[in-house]
């Protein structure tokens, strides 16, 4: 049994169960303001406290773990979805096509989801969907790149050539055997692009690029415990211990995925 | 070396037609897609007046290939205009700026690879044993860890139970050299840590690779000690995958410099692009990201050409 996975996938468990029960329950309503109970450090009543609004952090916490989980969830949805296909497209092909794709993924990296984001926020204000759209830019290359590695090596094997003899076609090749063969490589990378998504939103969202209030989101509680730091320093303690417990879980669950899948390391 | 200069001449061909996209990309973004910059900047309550005198003013009502070509022509000039709000060039702006930008993201660059070389170098060496696996599980912790958040934590523990360092704000390099790198101190800590544990992990991984080859055990067997081989033989050669890494990394940083300058309210281009923003002052948003990205490229470019240094054999990297 596998240390790494087991922790890993137990925490990641754990943290979606909880955004899937914000949904039906959160101890107190994530945004309901209530001035007399304001900075309570935890106690019985609220377990991690309340802001400087009375809000519960707790029930803000689980709330704003639905907006990480969904925006990296839809940002690593456009890197892979887009990506995947155009680095398989590469691998068959290779040429001009793959010269491009490398100058392409020169441009992308010149853009850090960062600055997409501000370049989107400057012309449309902020919003999820600028962050979800930078982050899955980002994606997009290190997807392409992973599916093209992978695949040039499942192409030069000997199966590939037996396919080919019998008669099949290009896209048959590719969904029936160079993409089952690389399944294993774009599952670790998508879990750690998920971590790298959850850590991007909180950026963005903390720097007032994300989901705009009263929606909670990590990044933004993060954001307004900084003024109250001296004050009430579990206001930062504790979504900031959200974002790394949930980062933590999922790179432990991508490198255990990576042992398992592939014992020669 | 004819190769050799193919290969600096190639990453130069390549670096420069990067960066020609990157401008028409950021030029189209900021420039095109807005709908109408002038109304943008001055809001919705403008009158048609003033809208028209500002398209005028900047030069709106010209063909977007001819907009295109004088503003790429000013900008290598080095002209980025004048700031609608602050009424100085853009160009003293950003000089300006990067006199804290750029000291605070090499301060962490500083850090980060003195402290991730070193722990690479010790945790290989003690590869599987309890040191190493110690390290490791940091390193990971570190992976998780979002820089703002460790900033804040800084800020709590240092400034304000502790108060050994300033919780924000920047003197300025006229108050001397030693109260300014104390505010900046905090800064580049908050910065680097994170990123030495991405570093650290990239040279153990690295270093025990090269450990694996045949010429270290050559090296070993005519009787070098442990330390000489590590030291004198792997550890040149693991330095290739790092200088890659830390040449990606630089944008990490440069994108981690933004937020932590908001942080620590420094006075650097990340405060001043997020100013600009709410100000809507689209001509310091665009140069700010131009330069940025500049910056970007410039870095891998010349990670490529140390690349080429390091390694002789230059048959085809990548």
């Amino acid at each position: 049994m596998n240390r790494s996975l087991v922790v890993g996938l137990a925490i990641t468990l754990l943290v979606a169960a909880m955004a899937l029960l914000s949904f039906v329950w959160t101890p107190y309503d994530a945004t309901a303001i209530d001035i007399p109970a304001k900075l309570l450090g935890p106690t019985a009543a609220h377990w991690l406290g309340t802001d400087h609004f009375g809000r519960d952090i707790l029930s803000m916490i689980m709330v704003g773990s639905r907006n990480s989980i969904a925006v990296a969830l839809v940002a690593v949805g456009i890197g892979a979805g887009i990506g995947i296909p155009l680095g398989l497209l590469a691998a068959m092909r290779g040429g001009w096509l793959d010269e491009m794709l490398m100058r392409l993924q020169d441009l992308v990296f010149a853009f850090p989801a960062l600055i997409t984001a501000i370049m989107i926020t400057a012309i449309s204000g902020p919003g999820a969907f600028n962050a979800i759209v930078a982050i899955g830019i980002f994606n997009i290359p290190v997807f392409a790149r992973v599916a093209r590695g992978a695949a040039l090596s499942v192409w030069s094997r000997q199966f590939i050539l037996a396919a080919r003899a019998l008669g099949k076609s290009e896209s048959r090749i590719i969904t029936d055997h160079v993409l089952p063969n690389i399944t294993d490589l774009l599952t670790v990378q998508i879990t750690i692009q998920f971590a790298l998504g959850i850590l991007a939103e909180a950026g963005l969202s903390y720097l007032g690029l994300g989901a705009p209030p009263p929606d909670p989101s990590w990044g933004r509680m993060l954001f307004e415990a900084q003024t109250m730091i001296g004050l009430a320093p579990h206001m930062a303690l504790f979504p900031g211990l959200a974002i790394v417990v949930t980062v933590l879980g999922l790179n432990l669950l991508g490198d255990g995925l990576r042992d398992v899948l592939d014992p020669k390391r | 070396m004819p190769l050799m200069s193919f290969y600096i001449l190639k990453r130069l061909a390549i670096g420069l037609a990067t960066l020609l996209v990157a401008s028409i990309v950021v030029f189209t973004v900021l420039e095109i897609l807005p709908g109408d910059p002038a109304r943008l900047m001055l809001g919705l309550g403008a009158s048609e007046d003033a809208v028209a005198a500002l398209r005028d003013q900047m030069g709106l009502n010209q063909p977007l290939i001819m907009r295109y070509l004088s503003w790429a022509g000013h900008l290598l000039m080095g002209d980025f205009g004048r700031s609608y709000t602050y009424a100085v060039p853009v160009k003293e702006l950003i000089a300006e700026r990067i006199a804290v930008s750029f000291p605070l993201a090499s301060m962490a660059l500083l850090l980060s690879t003195a402290i991730a070389i070193p722990v690479g170098l010790f945790a290989a060496a003690r590869r599987g044993r309890t040191a190493d696996l110690g390290i490791m599980s940091v390193t990971q912790l570190g992976l998780a860890i979002p820089n703002f958040w460790f900033a804040l934590l800084l800020v709590y523990v240092f400034a304000v139970s502790l108060r050994l360092l300033p919780a924000g704000g920047f003197p300025g390099w006229s108050a001397g050299i030693g109260p300014a790198l104390k505010a900046l101190l905090l800064p580049a800590i908050a910065l680097a840590l994170p990123q030495a544990a991405i570093l650290s992990r990239v040279t153990r991984s690295a270093l025990i690779e090269t450990l694996s080859e045949d010429y270290i055990r050559t090296a070993r067997a005519k009787g070098l000690s442990r330390a000489a081989v590590l030291f004198h033989h792997a550890l040149r050669n693991a330095m290739i995958p790092v200088l890659t890494i830390l040449g990606l990394q630089f944008s990490f940083l440069l994108a981690g410099t933004i937020i932590i300058e908001n942080v620590f309210y420094l006075p650097g281009l990340g405060r001043l692009i997020f100013q600009a923003i709410t100000q809507r002052d689209l001509i310091v948003v665009e140069s700010v990201i131009m330069v940025l990205v500049a910056a970007i490229i410039l870095i891998n470019l010349i990670v490529d050409l140390a690349y080429a240094l390091v390694d002789p054999r230059l048959d085809g990297p990548r």
